[in-house]
């Protein structure tokens, strides 16, 4: 499954891929490459996205992350969760 | 597709004693929330920043009354109107410090030094803050931690819990309605030791600030995680003779009563001149204090002094004066500021000598400056190391010793201490809540804590392309009867330095018709060997006598060296020429400078004998020490010759040896400067144009020595080649062959013949360890050995078949020019060799010449290089090669 997300990240989004990972998708691909900043209800539900994967030994990735939002990520320790691709 | 693998964290595991698991929950959840707000803050730009930071500063002031309040009611501690003021100057100065500082991004550039500072925030930090100064420390964390993208949990001093949550709700909400991450800042409620113990150790708190007493100070740095930790001070004032009395005694009651002394800066021990002693206790007195007599003194420091610790009382802390004379029972009046009491020594016998932040202050009479100081250091060392210490004088003498002696992250001068400290307001200190006491105080800082502290500044340092230079005589005359020119050079005293031979062979006399007509000439004659201390000594007792204003050094290498150094020694007699031979990495950052000041000026014309030192423009010149068994060389550009003669008529009769000893000295001096570490587009030109010369004329000098072509070619080539090694350094092959070549006494140039094949060979190939060195780029040496071969005709297509060939084109020529080829070949036996094989690496290793050289020899590659040139050619040279004429 693919998901391509806007600027304004909605959580709405995010907890669509966490339906898909529920229902038993076994990869959903997030594209953030429209991302400039996330906030912090985005990491939430990306955190959350993380712990459903992990259950479901699914698989997140995300596309076209960029630095500034990678280094959040990176210092929330939600790196090891995804894995990422341009 | 990716995915990182992260290293496992470090254990870290906070003391969990006394605390319930929901409050360790509570705690966990704080830290998470903190974690992930800076996170989010390093998104933000210098713009979100100070736009969130002015809004904070806004809502400071706003609330800076009923925060004062609040704190007041809490904690029964200090004034309500000066605690407004420590709000506001919280908020409003420390805004005015921030305001324009850059936090974000690059900070600071430094253009002239390729260095850019760039911030990165700290993470969550935990914040320790005092009873004592409980609003406006958390105000101003508040601003400093948005400014410079940074979030904080608070843990207040339990007495002072309430207030600061309000403040930090105030900063908070304010924060984050312009912008700020959620979860920026937190406040404990009711914090306990447990509390700040497991925060303090928590795996996800970068850092600890704590403002307070030593406990808490203590503790932060004590958790293993990186600290600022400020706290308690003791603080000396000194009131000079020449102080301006009246603001002195108004600044300190200022200071003192502000808040009720509670600053931590504040003024303790007044040591007072023994003239102005009782002028100055009684402005004081007319002002408000209470002069305490003997028994009031006594009283005062049985009761606010804990006699068993030597610690201020806590119940006084903050207390108005008149509130502590009348729980002590102390009569005063009811307008009084101030208690103050004489003190007659300082430390545990003397209580009222400790930290009081309380209006009391201790006086002490000095009878003197000297024992005035002593007592100030005294004071500072009895708990006050590294804070807070006050002078009140106009004697700039006494204020800069003053300074000298104390230990003191900030000296007030003539301005009160507790407001002054807090900076910004009398001095241009940075202003601060939190004072960092160095090493004296157990912190890691003097300065006053501010933005740059909560940040990790990270310099990015552009690599630094060093000038460099090329610097020989600018007068160098060449070709046949160039030693007319010397005419030119009026003088009034002129000594000739030479060696016996050559004023056999008339080369004096030639050089004395060319002298101008009325110059007075005396010839001083030198052994003809590297020079000695005592014919050093000599020749400047020669040059003394004479007067001489021109020294003209006629011979090879060693009388030019000679010369050099005599001349050094004339003109700056205090020379220390054991000092100047200290050996250096680079030349513009030796530790030994050579002598600027001169007191005679003598003018060095070089006239080369041998064409290969090169020594007539050269910054070098070797003595000899017989007494130690050594040689000293000195290396300086002073050192080298005003004019070098380049004259071939003085080479036409060097015999054959000496011929092909010189050339291939030269030759090897331009080889090892066109690949030296120090190489540059001016000393190639030199090397390139010298080897050329070399391989086409040194053959042809050594076998028709009258060819005055090829002398002359071959002097101008010696010169050539030492403009280039002048400026670039030579290599491991001169390393080598000064090894050997002393070990065995055996000639520089046979010396350097033996090694160098196999140098090249060496130099050639991919180092074992690369020389760091900012002048070159990459690893060339192989390819410009390459161009030297294609600068010759010499065959190959590839860098590795050029370098071949120009090895065994050098070989052809040392053939050509009947050197040993081997070490072996001068009768050395292996036996004897190998004995002396430790000591020739360690003097290889030692000598200088290989720190330019392209490739870092490993002790072990020394020794193997000598085990080569002992056995010589170990490749045959080829028939192509053999059959090449070089162009």
């Amino acid at each position: 499954m693919w998901i391509k997300i806007d600027e304004k990240i909605s959580p709405t989004v995010l907890r669509e891929a966490e339906e898909k990972l529920l229902a038993g998708d076994s990869e959903v691909t997030l594209d953030f490459s429209s991302v400039s900043r996330v906030d912090a209800p985005t990491l939430r539900e990306l955190a959350e996205l993380a712990r459903i994967a992990d259950a479901k030994a699914g698989r997140v990735n995300l596309r076209g992350v960029n630095v500034d939002v990678y280094k959040v990520l990176k210092l929330v320790k939600l790196t090891q969760k995804f894995s990422f691709a341009n | 597709m990716s995915t990182l693998e992260t290293l496992p964290e470090k254990t870290i595991v906070p003391p969990t004693e006394n605390l319930p698991p929901e409050r360790i929950a509570c705690l966990d959840n704080l830290v998470s929330q903190a974690k992930t707000a800076a996170a989010l803050f390093a998104q933000f730009t210098q713009e979100d920043v100070d736009r969130i930071v002015r809004a904070m500063v806004l809502a400071g002031l706003e609330h800076a009354q009923h925060l004062a309040r609040l704190a007041i009611e809490e904690t029964r501690i200090g004034v309500m109107e000066d605690k407004v003021i420590k709000n506001m100057v919280a908020s409003e100065f420390v805004y005015n410090f921030v305001k324009d500082k850059r936090t974000v991004g690059v900070i600071r550039e430094f253009p002239d030094r390729n260095l850019t500072e760039i911030a990165e925030p700290v993470g969550v930090l935990f914040s320790i803050t005092p009873i004592t100064n409980p609003t406006s420390t958390v105000l101003f964390k508040c601003i400093v931690a948005v400014k410079t993208r940074n979030a904080v949990i608070f843990g207040p001093h339990p007495k002072a819990w309430r207030c600061c949550a309000e403040a930090v709700r105030i900063m908070y909400e304010t924060a984050v309605k312009h912008g700020a991450p959620e979860g920026v800042f937190f406040c404990l409620e009711s914090p306990t030791i447990p509390d700040n113990a497991y925060l303090m150790h928590h795996k996800d708190v970068a850092m600890i600030d704590a403002t307070g007493g030593p406990g808490a100070v203590k503790a932060a740095y004590s958790s293993g995680k990186p600290a600022l930790g400020v706290g308690a001070g003791n603080t000396p004032v000194y009131i000079e003779k020449t102080a301006d009395l009246n603001t002195a005694v108004v600044d300190i009651i200022v200071s003192k009563t502000f808040d009720n002394g509670t600053i931590c800066a504040s003024e303790q021990t007044l040591v007072i001149d023994d003239e102005i002693f009782d002028q100055v206790l009684k402005k004081f007195a007319d002002l408000g204090a209470h002069i305490c007599n003997e028994k009031e003194t006594r009283l005062l420091a049985r009761t606010v002094i804990d006699p068993q610790t030597g610690c201020m009382q806590p119940m006084a802390v903050g207390q108005k004066a008149t509130d502590i004379a009348r729980f002590i029972g102390l009569k005063v009046e009811p307008n009084t500021k101030l208690l103050m009491a004489e003190i007659r020594g300082v430390g545990r016998g003397h209580p009222l000598s400790a930290e009081k932040l309380f209006p009391v202050l201790a006086v002490y009479r000095a009878h003197s400056a000297s024992e005035a100081l002593r007592v100030c250091v005294d004071v500072n060392h009895h708990g006050g190391l590294g804070h807070t210490a006050v002078i009140f004088s106009r004697n700039d003498g006494i204020i800069r010793k003053f300074g000298e002696v104390i230990n003191a992250g900030r000296i007030i001068v003539n301005s009160p201490g507790s407001i002054g400290a807090l900076g910004a307001v009398y001095n241009d200190l940075v202003p601060t809540f939190s004072f960092g006491c160095g090493t004296g105080g157990g912190n890691s800082t003097t300065d006053n804590v501010n933005i740059y502290h909560y940040l990790n500044i990270k310099r990015m340092a552009r690599r630094t392309q060093n000038h460099m230079w090329f610097r020989v005589p600018n007068q160098i005359y060449f070709n046949m009867n160039a030693v007319e020119n010397i005419r030119q050079f009026p003088s009034l005293s002129t000594i000739i330095i030479t060696n016996p031979a050559l004023e056999q062979l008339g080369h004096v006399e030639i050089v004395r018709k060319n002298l101008p007509p009325k110059t007075h000439l005396h010839v001083h004659v030198i052994p003809d060997a590297e020079p000695e201390m005592q014919v050093i000594l000599d020749g400047v007792k020669a040059l003394n006598f004479y007067k001489a204003d021109q020294i003209v050094a006629l011979g090879g290498g060693s009388v030019i060296d000679a010369a050099k150094i005599m001349k050094l020694k004339y003109e700056s007699p205090s020379a220390d020429l054991e000092e100047l031979a200290a050996p250096f990495l680079d030349l513009r950052k030796r530790v030994v400078q050579f002598p600027s000041e001169r007191t005679n000026h003598a003018r060095l014309i070089a006239i080369a004998t041998t064409s290969g030192t090169g020594s007539e423009v050269t910054p070098f010149a070797v003595l000899t020490d017989n007494a130690n068994g050594r040689k000293v060389t000195l290396a300086d550009y002073t050192l080298s010759p005003d004019v070098a003669i380049v004259d071939p008529q003085f080479v036409m009769s060097m015999p054959k040896g000496l011929t092909a000893d010189t050339g291939i000295d030269c030759l090897t001096h331009a080889l090892e400067a066109g690949v030296s570490n120090y190489a540059s587009p001016y000393t190639d030109s030199n090397a390139m144009q010298a080897i050329r010369l070399a391989f086409k004329y040194l053959p042809i000098a050594y076998e028709n020595p009258r060819d005055e072509e090829a002398r002359s070619m071959m002097h101008n080539a010696a010169c050539i080649a030492a403009m280039a090694f002048s400026n670039a350094s030579v290599g491991l092959n001169h390393a080598l062959a000064h090894a050997f070549g002393a070990r065995f006494k055996v000639a520089h140039g046979r010396a350097n013949a033996l090694m160098l094949p196999h140098v090249i060979a060496y130099n050639a190939s991919v180092p074992t360890k690369f020389m760091p060195s900012p002048y070159t780029q990459g690893y060339v040496a192989n390819k410009k050995y390459a161009t030297i071969a294609d600068l010759l005709g010499l065959p190959g297509h590839t860098i590795d078949e050029k370098v071949k060939s120009l090895i065994a084109a050098i070989e052809h020529l040392l053939d050509d020019l009947d050197f040993p080829r081997s070490i072996a070949d001068l009768g050395i036996s292996k036996e004897e060799f190998e004995k002396a094989m430790p000591e020739l690496v360690k003097n290889a290793f030692d000598d200088p010449a290989w720190r330019s050289n392209p490739r870092m020899p490993l002790m072990s590659e020394i020794g193997e290089l000598f085990w080569k040139a002992y056995d010589g050619r170990t490749r045959p040279v080829t028939t192509e090669v053999l059959e090449h004429q070089p162009a």
